[in-house]
């Protein structure tokens, strides 16, 4: 089987691999990268632990073929915090005891970066709308929503408003 | 256990507050390692092949092609793993049989359920061994199947096991059937109790099956060295369980394998239990390549157990005035194709939250053509709780009652005879009770077609084996190694008592889940027993340690050892001698270890009894779409007696993912069979777990009545609170539509037929 | 499996008329990806269609749009002046799968892949869109009800591709609107979609309407007489219980793991009623 050379960027640095044509940009991710960060939880969409962004679009990354990033700028969870940095996300998430066992927080961080992206200012309706593919089993996610309207309100700069 | 451990109601600088968790960090960034995320140099990919079938005969299974695969490396059937012996082991409420266990992991003479694993390959990519399990050939004869429990009882029903005869009925039948187990657990005269009782209400219900529905499928990775030592990175629940069950399955020493824990994605009691990790061994020691196997979502659903699916009749009599005279029920639990349904528990729990003179409760366990049951989240509990607490709502409504008023007037107190024997011996249950009737939504009005469900539940919670070691490192920071898999923060919980208990600040101490080689046995995380059982581990371990320490300021000091006392993170000389005796920091003792000792190191194994149980109240406000059945759950308010919230934030977590867990069995949840036998709905498309928009929040009280037999106070927090989740759920909706509901999960179809007379 | 990624619509068609084995259009893929993981299909070519501009592109036309087929689903919801004009084939595409899902997904893949409960679809015959196709034999238009016939079929021939949505001129004191019952909130397939679509004249009786429905029969129905229930009338409570037992009345549906066969006819009149009001409510808001 020929494979591709598949020429992106991930997290902002210059990458290039091989794949086959059937494989998922998850596969390449985790198991030709080692960015074990994105998880896979069921593999056909449905649940959002596979969430990255391919040119700043949040997607499932076990319904994206690897051959697909071609040319397109990749981010994942490993990419969220800038250097030692945490994003604010991350640290609300650990403030807010957003995460039980944290197989779904990957996702729902890259989820959730996404929508303060397009939408600063969330109504709690909005978050559980936006993160509706984002499943979680551990925490009835209350304290998800609460770490990601908090994140939200510190990076709108109103902390005291 | 240590009869030392008394409740210390002390002020605590640590215990109560809310830090973050100590393994936090590499949660946020990706970095933390699952069960799937683990690699090894050569590794080889194993998949699973599994019967298309519900029930069928292996004539014979021809696996010459797949071994013949450029890159197939290895490949295993039951041939590959020792017969095990027909005999039950351990105590009756979670027996195991190894006859049975063997055979769930990989079918012998028959298949029987669909997706039950009948060969594996060990492979160089994932895409080799894919095409590999296409070239085995499994000869089946396809036989006559069942699927749910009524089905199966019947006499002319297609037997599983030909030679099973039901346990626990004397004299033993003379024919063989599905039913394993009949089991009858009474106290007093049920049947002088209902004549007594001034009405009485009665109920049957049905349930279906639900899975755990954890993020993360099952996982691992294994290598076996030729010398018969192994390697296993898993995730589970409980290393040292998963050692000691693999160990039995391969027929290989315990000693030979050592077990690494690895982060777990969810459990909910789905991961007590080997499914892939005996495969994994098998084919690695085949093939003499490390072996991965990562489960498909489909393959979980399939195989990797959900929860016992249940029919139940139960019936209450009371007098006039509200109290419950006399109560029966009989629960009859799916356990999938391998007898151990957890119907003892429901039984058990069933009533236990009340005081009821006569009440007798029959279980059946029995088997059928599905995937073998798995724990979930205080296994059974849930389920009898449905039925009774329907049944007490119905109780409540004929004497118009106010519902919580009338399960506070029979609620169980200490001195209370439980149905399997022991009085209770601890206070809570009112108090929960009480603290749901304050909270503020208990009185906030309805609207139309809106309904309030309130119901209240039991659970054990668990103590047993566990084991710690502290080690104060030579700066004064201090490790705490258990062998307890952390699935939600018990890392920061069993940290916090040990800085409180040293009077070191918190991120001085850091936790860490050790490998079967590096501590002592550690049970499963499961049944609500690690921040309980582990945490007096860890409290003694701590002990032990200033003991030590003290002995040590004493030999600095040149004093004696008893003048020496530990208080606020220091040793303090309470002796009578003079001279400079400043109080000596952890720290202080830590810097001169070399020349006081060496290495300070307590390790600690403890068999945890004094356990006191969960007790939780919950109140559901919902609103019925009078056009569609639909359901929207408006408000969920769940109180639970936690004796001691350690990290209130933790636990509160806890509470509200057992609701949400509750309000999707009640309202979506269920495995779907076609006439095949086959499961229709193996993903999350269409196995319904909730969604965040599905939920309201889902309000927490923290009832902190404390166990007087932990250091801090601890009863556990797993797990009872998703008992009452289902009635309460129910309650509402039967409420909101004036029907009552008698089958779960309440689906929109259900509700409209309901509300529509049946129609 | 070979991957091709053509820039031009002709080097796809060349494409597809040249494999030998099956070859499948990969456009959002969420359906596709899905189904070869499961083992339901195993192309020989995928034909990545999203670098084709014709068909990623929105444009005017004739006071309508031309949507390209393999157009995202949230590059449409986030197009302000298709949103604007056309509510409820928004609605619908809102409802297709998670954020996740609608980043990858396309209206031409929801259409293609031919299942009786896509949400855009009824939305989309509600409009009156038509499809344009393109194939070895050159451009042929075709409308939109009469494309899938089946589970998994549609009027495609060998080696064509459906390249384009045309949606005409909005009439003045227009609306439509698009809702489905699925018993959770996000994520599930429709057990009952409603689309309706539907222009008032100056004194607000509707002169026109189209009511289509899905998951209630093989393939998304146009349902003339819930149509005509609404026509001629100011769309009152009568005439919207009218549109109910007609919408009802035409289902087909079938018992299965989503729904009973009696709960969807049920509910398909329902879902067209609530549907017809909010399409009512929007033509009163446009001039």
């Amino acid at each position: 089987m020929t494979k591709h050379h598949v020429t992106t960027t991930v997290n902002g640095d210059a990458v290039e691999f091989l794949c086959e044509a059937h494989e998922t940009l998850l596969e390449v991710l985790r198991d030709g990268l080692g960015l074990t960060g994105t998880k896979e939880g069921c593999g056909t969409g449905d649940c959002g632990a596979c969430s990255v962004t391919i040119d700043g679009r949040v997607v499932c990354s076990c319904l994206v073929l690897g051959v697909e990033a071609e040319g397109k700028a990749i981010q994942t969870i490993e990419g969220m915090a800038a250097g030692t940095r945490l994003h604010p996300l991350q640290r609300k998430f650990l403030e807010h005891a957003g995460l039980q066992c944290g197989i779904c927080t990957p996702g729902i961080l890259v989820a959730a970066r996404s929508l303060l992206e397009r939408n600063p200012d969330p109504t709690e309706e909005e978050v559980r709308y936006w993160l509706a593919g984002n499943l979680c089993r551990c925490t009835g996610y209350n304290k998800i929503i609460d770490a990601v309207l908090d994140a939200a309100r510190e990076m709108r700069g109103a902390d005291h408003a | 256990m240590p009869d030392t451990m008394t409740f210390t109601k002390k002020e605590l600088r640590v215990v109560g507050t809310r830090p973050v968790r100590p393994d936090g960090v590499p949660k946020v960034t990706g970095l933390a390692r699952f069960g799937a995320d683990y690699s090894l140099p050569g590794m080889l990919w194993g998949r699973i092949l599994r019967s298309p079938h519900a029930h069928a005969r292996i004539r014979s299974i021809d696996t010459s092609k797949a071994q013949a695969l450029r890159g197939v490396k290895a490949v295993m059937t039951s041939a590959d793993l020792p017969e095990q012996k027909f005999e039950y082991v351990g105590p009756e409420r979670v027996a195991v049989n190894f006859w049975h266990m063997t055979r769930s992991v990989m079918a012998r003479e028959k298949v029987l359920f669909e997706g039950h694993p009948v060969a594996a390959v060990a492979a160089t990519s994932k895409t080799i061994a894919e095409e590999a399990l296409g070239l085995i050939e499994v000869d089946y004869e396809v036989l006559p199947h069942v699927i749910d429990v009524e089905d199966a009882m019947k006499p002319d029903a297609p037997l599983l096991f030909e030679d099973m005869i039901t346990r626990g009925i004397e004299p033993a039948p003379d024919r063989p059937s599905n039913i394993s187990k009949r089991i009858e657990l009474k106290i007093g005269d049920v049947e002088a109790g209902f004549a007594a009782a001034d009405e009485i209400v009665e109920s049957s219900f049905k349930t279906a099956p639900v899975h755990q529905g954890y993020i993360e499928p099952q996982a691992c990775l294994a290598r076996f060295d030729t010398d018969g030592q192994a390697e296993l990175w898993a995730s589970s629940q409980g290393h040292f369980v998963i050692r000691a069950l693999s160990a039995r399955l391969l027929g290989m020493d315990i000693g030979n394998l050592r077990v690494y824990p690895a982060e777990i994605g969810g459990g909910f009691g789905g991961k007590n239990v080997p499914y892939v990790e005996p495969v994994a061994l098998v084919l690695a020691r085949k093939s003499g390549h490390p072996v991965k196997i990562v489960l498909s979502r489909e393959e979980v659903f399939k195989g990797c157990g959900p929860a016992a699916g249940s029919i139940m009749t139960v019936k209450i009599g009371i007098k006039k005035d509200g109290r419950i005279v006399a109560a029966a029920g009989v629960f009859k639990f799916q356990a999938g194709a391998v007898p151990g349904s957890p119907v003892m528990n429901a039984c058990m729990c069933a009533f236990s939250p009340y005081d009821i003179p006569n009440v007798r409760s029959v279980g059946y366990d029995v088997v059928s053509n599905r995937p073998k049951t798995a724990a979930y989240r205080a296994p059974g509990s849930p389920i009898s709780a449905y039925a009774v607490e329907s049944v007490i709502d119905m109780a409540a409504a004929r004497i118009s009652m106010d519902p919580l008023q009338f399960r506070l007037k029979n609620v169980a107190k200490p001195g209370t005879p439980t149905v399997w024997g022991p009085k209770h011996a601890h206070e809570g249950f009112a108090e929960t009770i009480r603290a749901l009737m304050q909270h503020p939504a208990y009185t906030t009005p309805l609207n139309k077609n809106q309904g309030r469900g309130v119901a209240a539940g039991y659970w054990f919670n668990n103590g047993g084996e566990s084991s710690a070691a502290v080690h104060i490192n030579e700066d004064g920071t201090v490790l705490v190694a258990t062998g307890s898999s952390d699935l939600s923060g018990t890392r920061a919980s069993l940290a916090m008592m040990a800085a409180e208990t040293l009077g070191v600040e918190f991120d001085k101490v850091r936790p860490t889940v050790a490998d079967t080689a590096s501590i002592g046995y550690g049970h499963l995380s499961a049944g609500s027993r690690t921040t309980f059982a582990t945490g007096i581990a860890v409290v003694e371990a701590c002990k032990k340690v200033i003991g030590n320490l003290c002995a040590r300021a004493a030999m600095i000091w040149d004093v004696n050892a008893e003048d020496v006392v530990w208080d606020g993170g220091c040793a303090r000389y309470t002796g009578k001698k003079s001279g400079e005796f400043e109080p000596l920091s952890l720290k202080a003792i830590a810097v001169k270890k070399s020349v006081t000792g060496g290495p300070i190191v307590a390790e600690v194994s403890v068999n945890a009894g004094g356990v006191a149980p969960g007790f939780a109240a919950e109140l559901c406000d919902v609103e019925v779409d009078p056009e569609t059945g639909a359901v929207k759950v408006l408000r969920f308010v769940t109180a639970q007696d936690v004796g001691r919230a350690i990290h209130p934030s933790y636990v509160e977590g806890q509470l509200q993912g057992g609701a949400a867990q509750g309000i999707g069995w009640a309202l979506n949840e269920e495995y779907i069979y076609d006439e095949a036998g086959r499961l229709t709905n193996a993903g999350f498309l269409d196995y319904r777990v909730p969604v965040a928009s599905d939920l309201p929040r889902i309000e927490t009280v923290l009832v902190e009545v404390p166990n007087p037999n932990h250091p801090f106070g601890v009863k556990g927090v797993g797990e009872a609170n998703i008992v009452p989740s289902l009635a309460a759920v129910a309650n509402a909706v039967s409420r909101a539509i004036g029907q009552r509901m008698t089958e779960l999960p309440m689906s929109p179809p259900k509700i409209l037929k309901a509300m529509n007379g049946g129609r | 499996m070979r991957y091709e990624a053509p820039r031009t619509l002709e080097a796809a068609l060349a494409l597809l008329s040249s494999a030998n084995g099956q070859a499948r259009v990969l456009a959002g893929g969420t359906d596709l990806l899905i189904g070869m993981r499961a083992g339901h299909v195993a192309p020989e070519l995928l034909v990545d269609v999203k670098g084709i501009t014709e068909m990623t592109s929105i444009l005017a036309e004739n006071g309508g749009f031309r949507l390209g087929a393999a157009v995202t689903c949230m590059d449409l919801v986030e197009h302000e002046a298709f949103a604007k004009a056309w509510p409820g084939v928004i609605d619908a595409v809102k409802l297709i799968g998670s954020i996740q899902v609608k980043g990858r997904a396309t209206v031409g893949g929801n259409l293609c892949n031919a299942s009786p409960a896509a949400d855009s679809v009824p939305a989309m015959i509600a409009a009156d869109a038509s499809v344009s196709i393109a194939g070895p034999n050159g451009k042929r238009e075709e409308r939109i009800e009469n494309f899938t016939t089946g589970p998994g079929k549609t009027a495609l021939a060998k080696g064509e591709i459906v390249t384009s949505f045309l949606l005409p001129r909005r009439l003045p004191h227009s609306g439509d609107a698009y809702l489905r019952f699925t018993p959770r909130t996000e994520m599930d397939i429709a057990v009952v979609g409603a689309g309706v679509n539907l222009a008032l004249d100056d004194g607000g009786v509707c002169r026109q309407a189209r009511v289509s429905l899905g998951a209630v029969a093989e393939r998304a129905l146009l349902v003339p007489e819930a149509a005509a229930a609404l026509i001629g009338s100011k769309v009152d409570a009568a005439a919207l219980e009218r549109l109910a037992a007609a919408a009802s009345a035409a289902c087909r549906p079938i018992d299965d793991k989503r729904g009973t066969r009696e709960f969807r006819i049920k509910i398909a009149g329902v879902m067209a009623r609530r549907a017809a009001e909010i399409a009512l409510a929007r033509a009163r808001e446009t001039s």
